[in-house]
């Protein structure tokens, strides 16, 4: 058998460091940078980028269908949301524990996502991406009118829990640690998403975007491929959603409105699909462009006329996205 | 016996011959935008996000229209005209450099779309509803209630115009090139056929047909910036019910749903009655995926 050429290690740069060394060396210098971030930053800023990493987990969880599967899902909002209904109601009624917390929302997460999974995976394309809509909307009804369990338009409001490690450490949480703690949840799920679309069954995944009836024809079970692919965008959205609602204390309808879904593939657009990184980079702009506008041109001015157009901008001229220019070499 | 009768009597006849008419007259503003949104999606393979803010916007300029002029019919027409143009430029800006491009871009395009024209409305009308006074106030007695005949001419007027938008597909020179169009794309185009035009000429069709809807509607509950959204999933789940680019089915689709959600708000909330459609939606996805009113595939 011959080598080929994507066996070789191939120097990237005249240094001769090795694509995974330089990979390595940028990863720890970005999470340098993140970690020392909040002990420079004012306390706005810090709450800030903490939020800008949520909402990155967020969008690189639905990279993995959007960028690696090539199914448009414009219902994020739902798994998202029920990760932050699911902790918020597990920090109500049960003990007010982390960990509890993670796991209910994660459950909730999972449910959904199996629920969405099966019904609009039978679909492709544009007809995948109105169903995941749809899908969305129904538990947007149900959360908002069911007004006994998840409070209705007012949502869920309670107290955050302690940043717990069974022997090690229990504190409240400051700003700091908890924009640390969620470093470490986005850093390792990034780490475990980009180990997924690695392995044999990422590029299945990737094999159904670029051909999906040749990689039926080869003999690989797609539906089931798309049902766990869904379930494991729906299941790190579901995170974000327990972040998000542990940081803020809060769960609300609004965040399983549609609008967040769509926010999602904004950010996914904007960054850069099918490179992970990029929807947190483009997380990252948008939320700073929005940031931006609403203080040059004040509140009421909403923020989304001149974002939209951008975004169509960058839907016409730069399809890539801000990272694109780096997909192939990011996935290697 | 008794329970027999006891269960008839449990039955609001009346009730339900109200929502009835009701769930007609909803279904045929419905399957007006429907039809657009079809007609977009058959012929150009746009699945229109943005067609809810068009409906939408075409209210608003009803809305502003009447108030100047005070006439409603001519508020009609000139929002329709309006948002004609509107949605030819619409569609020349943000649509005509992603022909070509996978289809899927072309939801992100018009979703971009949608989210502009929704937040210009909110900024420039503003959060609070807008109305316009119903053109004929004489209304009907229906068992207990005075049964505006306005709804009753919505009902007919979008039926008049569906039927005058198929007349028009069927013999007009523009409406066989769309037809021409939507049955093969590049034959039509070594035909002699100007393609491109067609795309802006369906998609400005399209949203006049959705701002004459939107006026039509106005006079009912009033206009506001986040009524589209509600509209366009409405009219997105007519289109899958119905079949994609099929407009028998999709007319036929929303006045079912309308009936449905009309039958359901009896007993449930109404905000609860959208779940009827979901359902609806949801079981025509498992067991009649390419639609339910067309004919079963081969």
């Amino acid at each position: 058998m011959t080598a080929t050429p994507l066996d070789k290690p191939m120097p990237l740069s005249k240094v001769g460091l090795s694509h995974t060394a330089i990979f390595w060396i940028g990863f720890c210098v970005v999470m340098v940078i993140l970690i020392a971030a909040p002990l420079v930053l004012p306390e706005f800023w810090r709450r800030f980028l903490t939020e800008v990493l949520i909402w990155g987990l967020l969008a690189m969880s639905s990279d993995l269908l959007i960028g690696y599967t090539g199914m448009v899902s414009f219902g994020h909002s739902a798994f998202f949301g029920l990760g932050m209904y699911g902790a918020s109601g597990a920090l109500i009624a049960f003990s007010p524990n982390l960990w509890l917390a993670i796991l209910f929302g994660l459950t909730g997460a999972a449910c959904t996502a199996l629920f969405v999974a099966y019904f609009s995976t039978r679909l492709r394309d544009i007809y995948f991406a109105i169903t995941t809509l749809i899908f969305s909307q129904i538990f947007y009804v149900i959360i908002f009118t069911w007004t006994r369990v998840t409070g209705g338009e007012n949502g869920l409001i309670f107290n955050r829990p302690h940043l717990w490690i069974p022997f090690i450490y229990d504190a409240r949480f400051t700003s700091t640690t908890m924009h640390w703690f969620v470093l470490v949840v986005v850093a390792g799920s990034y780490l475990i998403l980009r180990r997924i679309t690695q392995s044999p069954f990422g590029m299945v995944l990737q094999s159904i975007r670029e051909n999906e009836p040749r990689t039926r024809a080869i003999g690989y079970p797609v539906a089931q491929y798309k049902m766990v692919s869904v379930m494991l965008s729906g299941l790190f959205a579901g995170l974000a959603g327990v972040l998000y609602a542990v940081q803020n204390e809060f769960a609300a309808p609004n965040f399983v409105f549609f609008l967040t879904s769509g926010e999602t593939v904004i950010y996914n657009v904007m960054g850069g699909i099918g490179t992970l990184v990029g929807p947190i980079v483009g997380a990252g702009f948008f939320q700073l462009m929005r940031e931006l506008l609403s203080r040059f041109l004040g509140d009421q001015f909403p923020y989304l006329i001149p974002l939209g157009i951008v975004f169509i901008a960058m839907i016409i001229f730069l399809p890539q996205g801000l990272l694109g220019f780096a997909r192939r070499w990011l996935n290697r | 016996m008794d329970a027999v009768s006891q269960f008839f009597h449990a039955i609001p006849f009346d009730l339900i011959l109200i929502q009835t008419i009701n769930g007609i007259v909803t279904g045929m503003i419905l399957a007006l935008i429907a039809s657009g949104l079809t007609l977009i999606f058959g012929i150009m393979d746009v699945v229109n996000f943005a067609h809810g803010e068009l409906f939408m916007l075409g209210a608003y300029v009803g809305v502003v229209i009447v108030a100047t002029t005070g006439s409603f019919w001519l508020g009609l027409i000139a929002s329709a005209l309006i948002m004609a143009i509107f949605g030819a430029a619409l569609q020349i800006i943000t649509l005509r450099p992603l022909v070509g491009r996978d289809p899927l871009n072309t939801i992100l395009a018009t979703f971009g779309a949608s989210l502009v024209l929704q937040n210009y409305a909110l900024w420039q009308f503003g959060p609070v509803s807008r109305k316009i006074p119903e053109p004929i106030s004489s209304r009907f007695t229906l068992f207990y209630l005075q049964y505006p005949w306005y709804r009753i001419v919505i009902a007919l007027l979008s039926a008049a115009i569906i039927g005058g938008f198929w007349l028009f597909l069927k013999y007009s020179k523009f409406g066989i090139w769309i037809r021409a169009t939507a049955q093969d794309r590049v034959m039509a185009q070594a035909m002699g056929i100007p393609v491109p035009l067609v795309y802006t000429g369906v998609f400005a069709l399209g949203s006049a047909m959705a701002a004459a809807s939107g006026v039509l509607f106005a006079p009912t509950t009033g206009v506001d910036h986040s009524m589209g959204l509600d509209w366009v999933l409405k009219a997105f789940i007519v289109v899958v019910v119905g079949g994609m680019g099929n407009l028998g089915g999709s007319i036929l689709a929303a006045i079912f749903i309308s009936l449905l959600e009309a039958y359901a708000a009896i007993w449930l909330d109404p905000s609860q009655a959208v779940i009827v459609s979901f359902v609806v939606l949801i079981l025509t996805l498992l067991f009649r995926p390419t639609g339910l009113f067309v004919a079963t595939p081969k």
